[in-house]
């Protein structure tokens, strides 16, 4: 018997192409493997039209038979409700505050890295694998370090930027060490039937993928028409609910003026939304909160790092200022034009993920 | 990889076919393949063969061979005994209101819903007891002039109740109504002498009694009109088409041969199993409670509630620890609804999550039960402190 053979790894499976390569490669490789899919609420119908989305039977059909070809045992766990309260009701919670949620950072905070780690833990599991695209290594100090993937345009590390020491000691990313054409020709290789498929959505709860018809439907209260203003206050227009304007945004505001006026923030207290010139756009400071240390604290209580604002974003050059237990400001090297509140901002020192935390509003006297 | 152990104990769910059941069978495959309707010598050897399996199974039912109906196994006969004598009743103009429990099987609960809610029949559901037994009273109360089934399970699969079957048939016979029964649970366990229980139908699935899967059998009285439901050849009296399926059919009657022939030997073990688990199960689970009747209830199951505990989580670490068992909302898509039988007993929506069924077999051990009971007692420590973090 190898060390390995006496490692058990419970492997979350989504019938996808990049868990189910996890899971043969583990197999390949030795351990002991269980293949477990977590059943997620979302919408199963849109308007009376069935939707398959997420955790469809399809999909656990998928991953059923990948399973049974792998020979490992597989077993799907009703997730439905802790993920609906820790997810789907923060979602909708987070824009009637005006923000706007990254569902899959708090996915990985609650779900992933805390409920389905603690089930595989209990299964008297060693790890629990991901089919995320990250890296996890072992520093010379002992620290487990989390790592950008092998290929930057699939790097997750920005949604897995909520994770610990406890987590990152108990968690393998077996695919983060490829590039996805690499794991589409292995996949090939098992002969695993999900080689061609696509990947998988953000937003996997909504049925029809639209989340502003989401909203509307199960928050209309989000939705509300309300006044659009300059920074000074001025009403120009009217919105049609502020969910569906995103900050930067030109075009679809429907108003009248000479110069062309850009999305600069909302006001959730008045249900404005605040408008202004290119000039105006953009900002060289934000705050963060909930912030997480990869390391369980910050490198130094000032220091230079890439962040970046939303998960598609390229690291840009900052001063992180730690400003509290888990609040930070960011002052960027040149002002960035779409720090959404609500998405996270994340530090990088190179490939390292040192951490990261959700974009707060800056207070303004318009939001007063 | 897997467990060093294994322990079945989900035999309510199926049974092994049985080496001499199967020896019996392999004649039919390979030698004796004629078509049982043909007219040649190959076709009247299989059709010998399976008039003299229904003779057996008439033998152990205490009826007239031409009373028993081969189906494809118990979902089928349930079907069919229902649909059969309802579209019948319609096409006679007679009686529309049918009869059923909350407790019943999917093959028959769904079967009346169906023509409840394609074929405008009428249906009652006579609600049961917190042991799942329906009430007589209830049921007598329930009864229409214009009722023409009632559908009463023999023995729960769920919680294992057994139903005053006799009690229920008299009343059935009072008010001129059909009583069918659904004894895929009881078949190899209970008597199933249908005089003595005053049944009109009742129906059986080899599987559960250590024959083969796919095949079934349906006792209806001679008298009573059935309407097949499956149309096409003249097969089974013209009430079920389709070629008969030689060895499946000696299959069966052989089981129910060696089943019924030894049923005190069985019956005497599966109890002597099953109170021992029982006991355990009491004795080493905190959380634990009996679900179902205390001592009308199938000499071989075992069923449970276990308090805050999720049945697919348990299952889940039960089939890691190597014990195969099972539960009433336990389905394999994760999304398990509660039970509707434990709703209707009166248990909460948790508790409803939360059953499980533990069903010995001819094979089970002592040490089996040792070993099944140990891992699920560690099994239930560990996820109710995972609960309650």
């Amino acid at each position: 018997m190898t060390e390995k053979a006496n490692t058990r790894v419970v492997v979350a499976m989504s019938g996808g192409v990049d868990s189910s390569v996890a899971a043969a490669l583990l197999v390949e490789q030795g351990y002991e493997v269980i293949g477990m899919m977590m059943r997620l609420w979302s919408e199963e119908t849109v308007s009376g039209k069935v939707f398959n989305r997420c955790c469809t039977p399809d999909q656990m059909a998928d991953a059923r038979r990948i399973a049974d070809k792998l020979d490992i045992p597989f077993y799907v766990l009703d997730t439905r409700d802790v993920f609906r309260s820790n997810v789907v009701d923060f979602f909708i919670d987070q824009h009637r505050a005006g923000y706007t949620p990254n569902p899959c950072i708090e996915c990985n905070r609650h779900i992933r890295f805390e409920w389905l780690l603690n089930n595989a833990l209990a299964l008297d599991a060693d790890y629990l694998a991901t089919g995320h695209y990250a890296q996890v290594q072992r520093a010379s100090s002992g620290d487990y370090q989390l790592l950008k993937a092998v290929d930057d345009r699939k790097d997750q590390s920005y949604v897995l930027s909520v994770m610990g020491q406890d987590e990152l000691k108990h968690v393998l990313f077996p695919v983060g060490g490829y590039a996805k054409t690499e794991i589409r020709q292995i996949a090939e290789r098992f002969g695993l039937p999900t080689a061609s498929k696509h990947d998988s959505q953000d937003l996997c709860f909504l049925g029809d993928g639209d989340y502003r018809r989401f909203l509307r439907q199960h928050a209309p209260d989000v939705m509300m028409a309300g006044p659009i203003v300059r920074k000074d206050g001025t009403v120009i227009g009217e919105h049609e609910g502020l969910a569906n304007y995103t900050i930067g945004q030109r075009k679809g505001l429907g108003i009248q003026s000479s110069e062309p006026l850009y999305v600069l923030d909302v006001n959730p207290y008045r249900n404005a939304l605040i408008v202004g010139t290119r000039a105006e756009l953009g900002t060289a400071t934000i705050s963060a909160g909930r912030v997480n240390w990869i390391a369980g604290q910050p490198p130094s209580a000032t220091f230079q790092a890439g962040v970046k604002v939303r998960y598609k974003a390229q690291p840009l050059p900052a001063t992180v200022e730690v400003d509290g237990p888990d609040r930070v400001r960011v002052h960027f090297d040149e002002p960035v034009r779409d720090a959404t509140p609500g998405q996270g901002a994340v530090f990088y020192d190179g490939d390292v993920c040192l951490g990261g935390g959700i974009i707060e509003r800056m207070p303004t006297p318009q939001s007063r | 990889m897997t467990a060093r152990h294994s322990v079945y104990l989900d035999h309510s769910a199926s049974t092994p076919t049985d080496p001499q059941v199967v020896e019996a069978m392999l004649p039919y495959f390979t030698d004796v393949y004629g078509n049982a309707s043909a007219s040649h010598q190959a076709g009247r050897k299989a059709e010998r063969a399976i008039e003299q399996a229904r003779e057996t199974v008439a033998r152990i039912l205490n009826c007239q061979p031409s009373e028993i109906i081969f189906t494809s196994g118990g979902s089928e006969s349930d079907n069919l005994a229902i649909k059969g004598a309802a579209w019948a009743a319609r096409q006679q103009g007679r009686d529309h209101h049918l009869m059923t429990t909350p407790i019943e099987h999917e093959a028959v609960g769904r079967t009346i819903e169906q023509l409840a809610s394609v074929m405008d029949f009428e249906r009652t559901i006579v609600p049961v007891d917190g042991y799942g037994q329906v009430d007589v009273t209830e049921f007598e109360r329930a009864c229409q002039p214009n009722t023409c089934i009632a559908s009463v399970m023999y023995a729960s699969n769920e919680v294992g109740t057994v139903q005053p079957i006799h009690n229920i048939t008299q009343v059935a016979r009072d008010h001129n109504i059909l009583l069918h029964t659904d004894a895929v649970q009881a078949g190899g366990q209970l008597p199933l002498d249908v005089q003595a229980l005053g049944v009109d139908m009742l129906s059986l699935s080899a599987h559960k009694f250590y024959g083969p899967k796919g095949v079934g059998a349906l006792y209806v009285r001679d008298g009573i009109e059935l309407m097949p439901h499956q149309t096409g050849g003249s097969h089974e009296n013209a009430r079920r088409a389709g070629t008969s399926n030689t060895p499946l059919i000696v299959g069966l009657a052989t089981a129910l041969e060696m089943a019924y022939d030894n049923i005190d030997h069985y019956v005497t073990h599966y109890r002597a199993m099953r109170d021992l688990l029982i006991e355990s199960v009491l004795e080493r689970v905190p959380q634990a409670q009996l679900t179902g009747h205390p001592h009308d209830r199938l000499p071989s199951h075992a069923s449970f509630i276990i308090e805050g505990i999720e049945s697919t989580t348990l299952l889940m670490h039960l089939d890691m620890n190597g014990v195969a068992a099972s539960s009433g909302s336990a389905c394999k898509t994760g999304n398990p609804e509660p039970s509707d039988v434990l709703l209707a007993m009166g248990y909460d929506r948790q508790q409803a999550l939360s059953g499980l069924r533990l069903t010995v077999g001819r094979y089970t051990t002592e040490a089996d039960i040792e070993y099944a009971v140990s891992a699920l007692a560690r099994t239930v420590q560990k996820l109710s402190r995972l609960q309650t973090v």
